[in-house]
């Protein structure tokens, strides 16, 4: 006669532990993500009620709106010079810390405070360094005789400009570097040297494939925060005039600066959120192709339960 | 022999040498922003513009300071942002360390596949939810309080459950175990075991709560309509635009400004060093 019970004493308290995340994954996560997809079939102001456009904002997005190209070939531009000199300059580093040498946390502390101090703060100290006249870099570039370019006011130099900002912040990535160069076995860097093998070799035979699942993380992450720059732009360019960022001409309307205009600025929510999954797609694009691309080049050491 | 042995230390000093200046140049290249912005905040707005410039001031003008953070009411702003990052920091705590022990310690039906779903909501970008978030937020009357930036840390955080997770797993389950004999419940268990025995785990959540919370630009840019509902952040954004929209530019005080919204991660950072550290590296090893 007795059945089984359908819901156990125990799977309750289990889900009463896990019931904040449930209850926030459902109303902060999962509804919004639905409400998304259905807003993005719309146009809404908010003042007025919503009119189901079909897929009218995506059509406009693929093929009327000028701006979504501009901004997406600006984040392309900042992804693909951002990361790899990044994760280069934080390799570098990482390595040089990477002795048993006299003052290395002093230099660790050094060349990671950047990456956790305040962005706002950070991108109003460096419109100051990028002063054509008085700033930093082309003080030091007037010592070498060259006269140094109009940076965050040139079309052509704001996104170069971002992007040797941004090396400023690595400190993170390189600690997850320093982190597995520490955990290569002494041995393995032994063996080598018996075998007589060159630092080259000891590099690219022992180095790279050891940390290869650190580098796999960092370019991850690297791409997927790249993608979403907002701060940065939002502070430094354009006048002081509230719908100027992304300027000059435009050169540094990333992607999400432009949906955040879109939503923020124009109160154009169903529109935004058309470009929010189209942001969504590009960066689960990415996503895939570099988990298929790391079977190829990610080593795992044996043992290692994954 | 000997010569030779002499050449080849000869070599690993000018070695040792080469390392230390690659190391100091590039030190000097991270730390001059930092000494630039410390002098520029210390001239008076002739200085700031003098060519060529000067490192060290004539005269130290330590009441640019005071100057910087009576151009607007940055008293308040501090009190805004610490109200709204100690709420934060309390429910990131209780939440996801409460939730983590449940993914960590309870065994239930579905258990797992719940984990991976919550693990896979860190992938989601943000701009995805975002605007019904708002939307929401704004029917229920909350724009412009800090409810929205405050109300989500209470539903827990998948980044720092798993953190959490990944650190309850490595405490031994006798401990559980002896308290189970000793009639404890699961909520008691998780508050008087798991709890004071995770303190460095804790600590490191609450280090990184702390600076997305007192960092973050985005969320009360979107939510913080009124000037007296402005963080530090916005504050300094607003005065940005405020000081670079007049004139010349007072560029002395904006750093003096900058700089002390960059002074409390600094101290932080020197403080809790180590968990720092080890967060960044569960986080990037094991993630």
């Amino acid at each position: 006669m007795n059945r089984p019970k359908l819901i156990r004493r125990e799977d309750l308290e289990g889900y009463a532990f896990i019931a904040p995340w449930l209850i926030g994954f459902l109303l902060l996560t999962a509804g919004p993500m639905l409400a998304s997809v259905l807003i993005s079939f719309t146009s809404w102001s908010m003042l007025s009620p919503p009119t189901w456009v079909g897929l009218k904002n995506y059509e406009v997005i693929l093929s009327d709106d000028p701006l979504v190209p501009t901004s997406l070939w600006n984040t392309a531009y900042y992804v693909l010079f951002s990361v790899p000199l990044g994760l280069l300059l934080s390799l570098a580093l990482a390595m040089l810390l990477d002795r048993r040498l006299r003052g290395m946390s002093v230099f660790r502390t050094l060349f990671f405070l950047p990456s956790i101090t305040n962005m706002v703060a950070v991108s109003v100290l460096w419109i100051w360094i990028f002063n054509p006249e008085y700033g930093l870099i082309n003080a030091a570039l007037e010592k070498v005789g060259i006269v140094g370019p109009m940076w965050l006011q040139s079309e052509t130099w704001s996104k170069p400009a971002l992007v040797i900002m941004s090396l400023w912040g690595i400190g993170g990535t390189m600690i997850i570097f320093l982190a597995a160069l520490q955990g290569i076995p002494d041995e393995l860097y032994e063996a080598a040297d018996l075998d007589g093998a060159s630092s080259w070799r000891r590099f690219f035979h022992i180095t790279l494939p050891m940390i290869s699942p650190a580098m796999f993380f960092n370019l991850v992450i690297g791409i997927i925060g790249s993608f979403q720059v907002f701060t940065q732009a939002f502070v430094m360019t354009g006048s002081v005039q509230p719908g100027s960022e992304g300027g000059p001409n435009n050169s540094t309307l990333f992607f999400v600066l432009y949906l955040y205009k879109k939503a923020f600025q124009e109160f154009r929510m169903g529109y935004a959120s058309a470009l929010a999954w189209v942001l969504f797609l590009v960066i689960l694009f990415f996503t895939i192709i570099q988990m298929k691309l790391s079977k190829r080049w990610v080593f795992y050491e044996a043992g290692e339960s994954r | 022999m000997n010569q030779r042995a002499g050449l080849s230390r000869l070599k690993a000093i000018g070695r040792f040498v080469g390392w230390y200046g690659v190391l100091i140049a590039l030190g000097i290249v991270f730390a001059i922003p930092f000494l630039w912005m410390f002098s520029v905040s210390l001239h008076d707005l002739a200085g700031v513009f003098a060519d060529p410039f000067r490192w060290v001031p004539e005269e130290l003008r330590w009441s640019n300071y005071v100057d910087a953070v009576s151009l607007l009411p940055f008293g308040r702003y501090l009190t805004n942002t610490v109200v709204i990052t100690v709420c934060v920091l309390i429910g990131t705590v209780l939440s996801s360390s409460l939730v983590a022990y449940g993914f960590s310690r309870l065994r239930f039906r579905g258990r797992d596949k719940l984990f991976a779903l919550c693990i896979a909501t860190m992938m989601l970008p943000g701009q995805v939810t975002m605007i019904p978030l708002y939307i929401g937020f704004s029917k229920l009357g909350w724009v412009d309080t800090f409810l929205p930036l405050i109300v989500p840390a209470f539903f827990g955080s998948p980044f720092y459950i798993f953190l959490l997770r990944q650190f309850f797993l490595t405490i031994p389950r006798e401990y559980d175990e002896a308290a189970r004999l000793d009639g404890a419940g699961k909520l008691r268990i998780y508050w008087s075991i798991i709890l004071p025995l995770s303190r460095p785990a804790l600590a490191t959540v609450a280090l990184f709560a702390f600076l997305g919370t007192w960092n973050d630009f985005f969320n009360p840019l979107i939510y913080l309509n009124s000037p007296e509902n402005a963080t530090l952040t916005l504050g300094l954004n607003m005065m940005k635009s405020q000081v670079m929209g007049t004139g010349v530019t007072q560029w002395h005080l904006l750093m003096a400004a900058s700089l002390l919204v960059m002074i409390p991660n600094i101290v932080l950072f020197f403080v809790a060093q180590k968990h720092f550290m080890k967060g960044i590296q569960v986080g990037g090893l094991k993630g």
